[in-house]
């Protein structure tokens, strides 16, 4: 046996890509557990194909997963790929100019035949693999994937060679851990934990166990790899860790949410990518008293969790870009019946259909007006998968507090990326306080309002002695009657959005990093990138400073002030200039755009160089 | 839920201090006059009920009912109502609301909520037109209505609400007439009875936009002509003198005399007759009012989810939040 050199370095980024059924994401989400024990921090970015079951080989097919672990704090997946697992050619096509130059490319060279090469419209003859411009590129290794599994898990008796053919992504797995000096015994600990214990096919999980092992010997014995690599644990806090994902989040915060509200939970949606693992994550917890409903449409969906929220639960209707277009009027509803509504926007690439697992910020403007007459709304945005949790439980506590719907936005890249989450104490989080009436009060009004918060009280049925109607019309001040009084709806109109920005006196005001004359302000999912972009300006001598925007109506009391202190603000989104628009009015200031309209988030490194070249701009 | 002893109610307990704004002489008075009869015998507090609406001249109903109530968008009442239900199933609930709201632009949360069998009561104020928006025709309009919209005539068919209640799987399926308030108690009262959706279509009659639409039914001379009575275990006879009868001649519904063997009896825990007796319509044959169908055997989705979720408690015992936001695979950081 050779002893092949290892190389220290701080961080790597990682592509397993093939066909959706080659069990990309289950490998790339074992290898993340992998590096996740060993202490490393990560970000993990999937790509799911939008065609259920694609024919098989073909590009449209393709399924892929990114990690990004390293020894420093990280908030990307990362702009480019140092090392790509392709399973076959069409995940090789799709995948391979994400490659870093020099990166290495690790290809199960049985599957690029005449047939699979040219199913994913190689033309005839050719093969990417004896391409001199692609060769002298990456560093290609050709492992015979295929035959090397069939013939380490032949001995078996009795197993299918679907079976055995299914472990080659296991098999791929060893290759990866060998390379990145990882240890197997966790992995393996898991695969025996999951298919032996869970699924009880426990020889099923001996062919992984033996696939995952014998990938990892190849890597030893082959002397195919140039180098092997080693990144040192970062230095996360301590605490105890677990890997969350942003839908995962929402699931645990509005869980977590209504226990501190002492309310049920009522989940009521209708099946929409990205959000729908929301609902499946609610569905699960039956246990904990969690009431969740597919309706028929988006629209009964919105509807059911507002008479739940009349009813007393915490209630929560979960979609994505066209469906709060449908749930548009009866958000405008819950504005009028003053009732607490949580709707959570996890954002797609628009308009219409648009481009569903892929993800844009452009729902902002349409969370803030999408409504018909003057109908305020709470809008808050999550910036990671993990801050999902801390804004899922913000919404609660804002919408209950001001009896106000809240429109949270997450969007398709946190929905489904993961990353390193201390997990907090819940007995540290702390309980929600909703405005309750006082039962029998002879002089109950439903519209009567809390001089301080300017909130009416949630009376809910079943309480003896507040009965009351209320509705769509305009209300009366107080007695909450039909009223179509002038003055009297002006009025309305103004407590339903000074509530809101009572709200001011109760988020945290915005918090800034750095130093210089140029803000660089962020909102939503673009947080790491912004972060990661700005600490290379800083890098290379740049001076900014960065702010991240998680409340949007009402802004953070200081965020005037703020930007009162910058030469300039450079806010970079992933639409035409939407925040921008909400800032130059409400500011007055000639805030930069920088817009990506890609259908996926910024490079770091294009980010990097936008806001330098505005800097300069500036400067010149 | 406490109390042992319910109060004692009448009518007019019911009555709200908001001002009852339909026109003059339109029928939907005789159903609230009905409507706070059934509730007031009904042996629940005033608190547990919930009246919910959506949008028209009969979705004004809350505010005329002293109970908890909510006036809500057009078309999606059965929606909110729904989930009002799911979140606490102590609560009786009634939607009321016309055909253009349940049937036209609600039509699909109706249908959704009959097939799910949830325990909310359905009153369907049925004027074949648009009355609120001062006089379009309806889904339930006759072909050839003229109206402001339709000044040559109306072309498409109007809706079965009765047919289509049950096919969408609706436990409790009947028919009044507004001026019978009797009748139309009654069929209320068995209505919030009946564990599942109910469903009772009243012939109401707008009198502004389509006065007399319903007459051949509703005026006394011609009544016991142009409807029949459906009573369970009894013959279905109409008429005068009780002169007629349905009659059921292999696959095919026929008047016939009531001596004759092929007379239908009244049977309404019978799917298949309930669907063939929503086919009568003037003037081929009298209209049925009373039960058409009902199936007490059927679970409700709010019970079901109830024991979904016990079940699913007592499978897994004591649960803890933070053994929850732990998840199943952690690490630690030192
Ligand atoms: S318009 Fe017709 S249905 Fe509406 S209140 Fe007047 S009479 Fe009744």
């Amino acid at each position: 046996m050779t002893q092949t050199s290892t190389s220290q370095i701080s961080s790597v980024s990682v592509r397993f890509c093939g066909d959706s059924g080659d069990g990309m994401q289950m490998v790339g989400s074992q290898f993340t557990d992998s590096v996740a024990t060993a202490g490393n921090d990560f970000a993990t970015a999937p790509d799911f194909p939008s065609e259920i079951r694609a024919p098989k080989g073909t590009i449209f097919g393709v399924s892929g997963f990114q990690v990004q672990f390293a020894s420093t704090d990280i908030h990307t997946p990362g702009d480019t790929v140092h090392a790509m697992i392709a399973m076959n050619p069409a995940g090789f096509k799709s995948n391979i100019g994400d490659v870093e130059h020099g990166g290495l490319v690790i290809v199960n060279v049985d599957e690029f035949d005449k047939k699979h090469l040219e199913k994913c419209g190689y033309a005839e003859g050719y093969n990417p693999l004896d391409d001199e411009d692609i060769t002298t590129r990456y560093k290609i290794c050709r492992v015979p994937m295929s035959r090397l599994t069939r013939e380490s898990l032949a001995s078996d008796e009795d197993i299918s060679v679907k079976d055995i053919d299914r472990c080659r992504n296991m098999f791929a797995l060893g290759i990866v851990c060998w390379l990145y000096s990882r240890d197997i015994q966790p992995t393996i600990e898991r695969l025996q934990h999951y298919f032996g214990t869970i699924k009880k096919k426990p020889h099923i999980a001996d062919l992984n166990v033996s696939a995952i092992k014998a990938g990892f010997y190849f890597g030893e014995t082959a002397e195919l790899f140039p180098a092997r690599y080693e990144v040192a644990p970062a230095a996360l806090p301590k605490g105890e860790y677990r890997r969350i994902s942003g839908n995962e989040a929402l699931v645990l915060g509005l869980t977590i949410a209504s226990s501190k509200a002492d309310r049920e939970l009522f989940y009521a949606s209708y099946p929409i990518t990205p959000a729908s693992d929301v609902l499946h994550g609610l569905a699960r917890l039956k246990q904990y008293g969690v009431r969740t409903f597919q309706a028929e449409d988006e629209i009964a969906a919105v509807m059911s969790a507002i008479g739940a929220s009349f009813a007393g639960d915490i209630a929560v209707s979960g979609t994505s870009g066209p469906g709060l277009a449908l749930k548009s009027e009866a958000i405008g509803l819950a504005v009028m019946m003053e009732l607490p509504l949580i709707v959570l926007n996890v954002q797609r690439v628009g308009p219409a259909t648009g481009m569903p697992t892929k993800s844009e910020q452009a729902d902002l403007l349409q969370a803030m007006f999408g409504r018909p007459g003057e109908s305020p709304v709470i809008v808050l945005a999550a910036s990671s998968p993990s801050n999902c949790f801390d804004m899922a439980i913000e919404a609660v506590r804002l919408s209950t507090r001001a009896m106000c719907p809240v429109v949270l936005l997450s969007d398709g890249s946190i929905a489904n990326a993961a990353e390193p989450w201390c997990i907090p104490d819940v007995k540290q989080i702390s309980t929600i306080e909703t405005p309750k009436p006082v039962a029998g009060d002879a002089n109950f009004q439903p519209y009567k309002r809390n001089a301080e918060t300017l909130v009416r009280a949630w009376a809910t049925p079943g309480i003896k002695g507040l009965e009351h109607r209320i509705g769509g019309l305009e209300k009366e001040d107080g007695s909450g009657n039909v009223c179509y009084d002038h003055e009297n709806h002006a009025k309305m109109t103004s407590f339903r959005s000074e509530k809101i920005k009572c709200l001011e006196d109760v988020i945290p005001e915005l918090e800034v990093e750095g130093e210089g004359e140029t803000l660089v302000l962020g909102w939503g999912g673009t947080r790491g990138t912004i972060l990661t972009a700005a600490k290379q300006l800083r890098e290379d001598g740049v001076q900014v400073a960065t702010a991240h925007l998680h409340y949007i109506n009402p802004f953070p009391k200081n965020l005037g002030e703020v930007l009162s202190r910058y030469k300039q603000v450079i806010i970079p989104e992933l639409n035409a200039g939407q925040l921008r628009m909400l800032i130059r009015n409400a500011f007055l200031i000639d805030a930069i755009g920088i817009s990506n309209l890609s259908g996926r988030s910024f490079f770091v490194q294009d980010l990097v160089e936008k806001i330098a070249s505005v800097i300069q701009g500036v400067e010149a | 839920m406490s109390d042992v002893s319910l109060p004692t109610y009448k009518p007019k307990d019911f009555a709200t201090d908001q001002d009852v704004r339909w026109c003059p002489g339109c029928g939907d008075y005789a159903v609230l006059t009905a409507m706070r009869k059934t509730v007031a015998n009904l042996g629940v507090k005033r608190e547990d009920v919930v009246f919910v609406s959506g949008i028209g001249c009969a979705a004004r109903f809350p505010y005329y009912m002293n109970t908890y109530g909510a006036h809500t968008l057009h078309g999606r009442a059965p929606a909110f109502a729904t989930g009002v239900k799911l979140a606490n199933s102590a609560l009786t609930v009634f939607v009321v609301s016309g055909d253009g709201d349940l049937l036209s632009i609600g039509g699909n949360h109706t249908i959704h909520t009959m097939r799910r069998n949830i325990d909310i009561n359905i009153v369907l104020l049925n004027n074949k037109i648009y009355g609120l928006t001062k006089g379009q025709y309806s889904p339930t309009s006759e072909v050839g209505k003229i109206t402001k919209s339709t000044p040559h005539g109306s072309l498409d068919a109007p809706m079965n609400p009765i047919a289509m209640a049950i096919a969408s799987g609706c436990t409790y399926v009947a028919r009044s007439l507004d001026v019978d308030v009797k009748l139309l108690t009654q069929l209320l009262d068995r209505g919030a009875r009946h564990r599942g959706t109910s469903f009772v279509e009243v012939y109401q009659d707008c009198n502004v936009f389509n006065h007399e639409a319903w007459f051949y039914a509703s005026q006394k001379d011609t009544r016991s002509e142009n409807t029949i009575l459906l009573e369970h275990g009894k013959p279905l006879v109409f008429g005068k003198e009780h002169e007629n009868a349905i009659c059921r001649v292999g696959d095919a519904i026929e008047i016939g005399s009531p001596e004759s063997d092929s007379v239908l009896v009244h049977d309404e825990t019978s799917i298949e007759q309930a669907f063939l007796l929503s086919q009568l319509f003037q003037p081929a044959f009298p209209e049925p009012l009373g039960v058409f169908y009902i199936d007490d055997s059927q679970p409700t989705y709010n019970d079901m989810l109830h024991e979904q979720i016990d079940d699913v408690k007592t499978k897994h015992g004591d649960v803890d939040l933070q053994t929850l936001v732990s998840g199943s695979h952690t690490w630690t950081i030192r």
